[in-house]
């Protein structure tokens, strides 16, 4: 599809430094950026939603091309488990904001542009206020909710969504919310359901896709702005790092589409939490009804001599990190048919990482005719909690 | 006539780890019974109960989208690609943090 110009607004031409001439010549030296393009990316404005692994290498590369307005939004603190593919991040800044310190970051890549943090959860209410003030939204979320809310308030306010995602080995990004192209719900209208997807704990992914992905969604954003070459508008690029192999799928605007088609029924913000099926935060929606053991309780049952059957359904490499003693290992999906391996007349306690798998267990072995059984309250990771801070958490 | 199905990071572990299989088909509907009669445990993941397929998933005929071509009835030849593409949300994940409870 071909593009013009640039979506962004004129704004009063500035001239650059002498010394911005420096930092910027392999741009300024370039026909397709020049002077003209150097000055449309200081005048640009975007908005990072996230700051994780996409949001990473997307930061730095929007920052040292000069990216005049930069707004980092992310509510979360830096984590130790973060540093294996946030490579905005420092081990010091363990504990510390994530907005705080990838703007400290990117401040000392590129010192001449403005950088807003936002230290907030993006929400209905303030999702058009933010989005208000940048010309382009680049999503680097990690949930449905979020990603459904960037589009919806990108399609309302005319405003191109740069989206990347990954899943362990695999990426998908595109241009939402271009005016005339596709938006996210033309190319999935809802979301899956929770529960049905592979969760984060058993996802994983290799440290340097975020950063390929990211970089993808750098590469977009500055094209916009620049107005140069084929936007990834109506087209879905498809990533397998395992293969290597990039694939591109066509992405058509949905005329029936209920956000940007022909007839809009969707004209404001709405419950997304609500819209995927998720309520609260901290709420247990897989394992409610679901019978639980603490760590504590099933400590006290085997010191007893208590006959319990300890079932981990992880995945073998998981054992590897750590493990109950004693533990029978059958990885979730194999139970269906290893079923037979266990006695339904023996107290079996089910438990896996979080508590998550082994609550889908649990429910699975209870529809198969077993009564005896309980799920290990908070996983191996309340174990380490609760009763031994030996085994280590993952 | 051999068409190939690529199978999703986030489905492979309901294919034995396969990334691509491959059936005699006449069309895509045909292609994904045989797949989910091979893996059972797909058919919950493609469908829904009444068995429409669910609407977080796309069915791809090479770089098609079949809701724009005959949906399930679209004819397939010798050397289509079908791809199975589902919603994936991850942009951090691997974090233990709420948020990535979807993916």
């Amino acid at each position: 599809m071909p593009i013009q110009t640039s979506t962004l607004p004129a704004a009063a031409a500035r001239a650059l430094s002498k010394e911005e001439i420096q930092r910027y010549s392999r741009h300024l030296i370039m026909p397709e950026v020049g002077m003209e393009g150097q000055l449309k990316l200081a005048r640009a404005k975007v908005l990072m939603i996230g700051a994780g692994g996409l949001g990473a290498p997307l930061g730095l590369y929007l920052a040292a091309a000069g990216v005049g307005r930069l707004g980092i939004l992310d509510f979360d603190t830096v984590d130790s488990t973060n540093l294996q593919r946030q490579v905005t991040f420092s081990t010091a800044d363990v504990g510390r904001p994530k907005a705080v310190a990838a703007a400290e970051r990117l401040a000392g890549i590129n010192p001449t542009i403005r950088i807003d943090t936002y230290r907030t959860r993006l929400t209905s209410e303030n999702a058009l206020e933010l989005f208000r003030d940048y010309d382009i939204i680049v999503d680097g979320t990690d949930n449905f909710p979020t990603r459904f809310l960037v589009n919806d308030a990108c399609v309302l306010l005319g405003k191109p969504n740069v989206y990347g995602s990954i899943f362990r080995f695999e990426g998908q990004a595109t241009v939402f919310g271009y005016p005339g192209g596709p938006c996210y719900r033309c190319l999935y209208p809802e979301p899956p359901p929770p529960g049905l997807v592979p969760s984060c704990a058993e996802g994983g992914v290799l440290g340097v896709l975020p950063g390929i992905v990211g970089s993808i969604q750098a590469m977009e954003t500055i094209k916009l702005i620049l107005g140069i070459g084929e936007p990834l508008i109506g087209r879905l690029l498809l990533f397998d790092a395992l293969a290597m192999r990039f694939r591109e799928l066509r992405l058509r605007k949905n005329p029936a589409c209920p956000m940007c088609g022909d007839h809009r029924t969707i004209n404001q913000l709405i419950d997304y939490e609500e819209f995927c099926g998720i309520r609260g935060e901290e709420a247990p929606v897989m394992t409610t009804g679901i019978p639980e053991i603490t760590p504590h309780e099933l400590k006290a049952r085997l010191d007893r001599g208590d006959d319990l059957f300890v079932l981990d359904v992880r995945e073998p490499h998981e054992v590897q990190i750590c493990k109950l003693k004693d533990g029978h290992l059958i990885p979730l999906g194999d139970l269906p048919r290893r079923v037979s391996e266990l006695d339904s007349s023996r107290e079996i306690v089910a438990y896996c990482r979080s508590g998550r798998r082994s609550a889908d267990a649990v429910q699975f072995l209870q529809q198969a005719g077993f009564h005896k059984i309980w799920n290990l309250k908070g996983g191996i990771l309340a174990w380490s909690d609760e009763v031994d801070p030996s085994v280590p958490k993952y | 006539m051999a068409i190939k199905l690529e199978i999703p990071t986030a489905l492979r572990p309901f294919t034995g780890k396969q990334a691509s299989v491959e059936f005699e088909a006449a069309t895509v509907g045909e292609a994904l019974r045989r797949l989910t009669a091979t893996f059972t445990d797909l058919q919950k993941h493609l469908y829904t109960e009444d068995g429409r397929i669910r609407s977080f998933v796309n069915i791809y005929v090479n770089d098609e989208d079949i809701r724009y071509l005959e949906k399930e009835n679209t004819p397939i030849k010798d050397g289509d690609t079908i791809s199975i593409v589902p919603s994936i949300a991850g942009g951090s994940a691997g974090t233990a943090s709420g948020t990535g409870r979807s993916l």
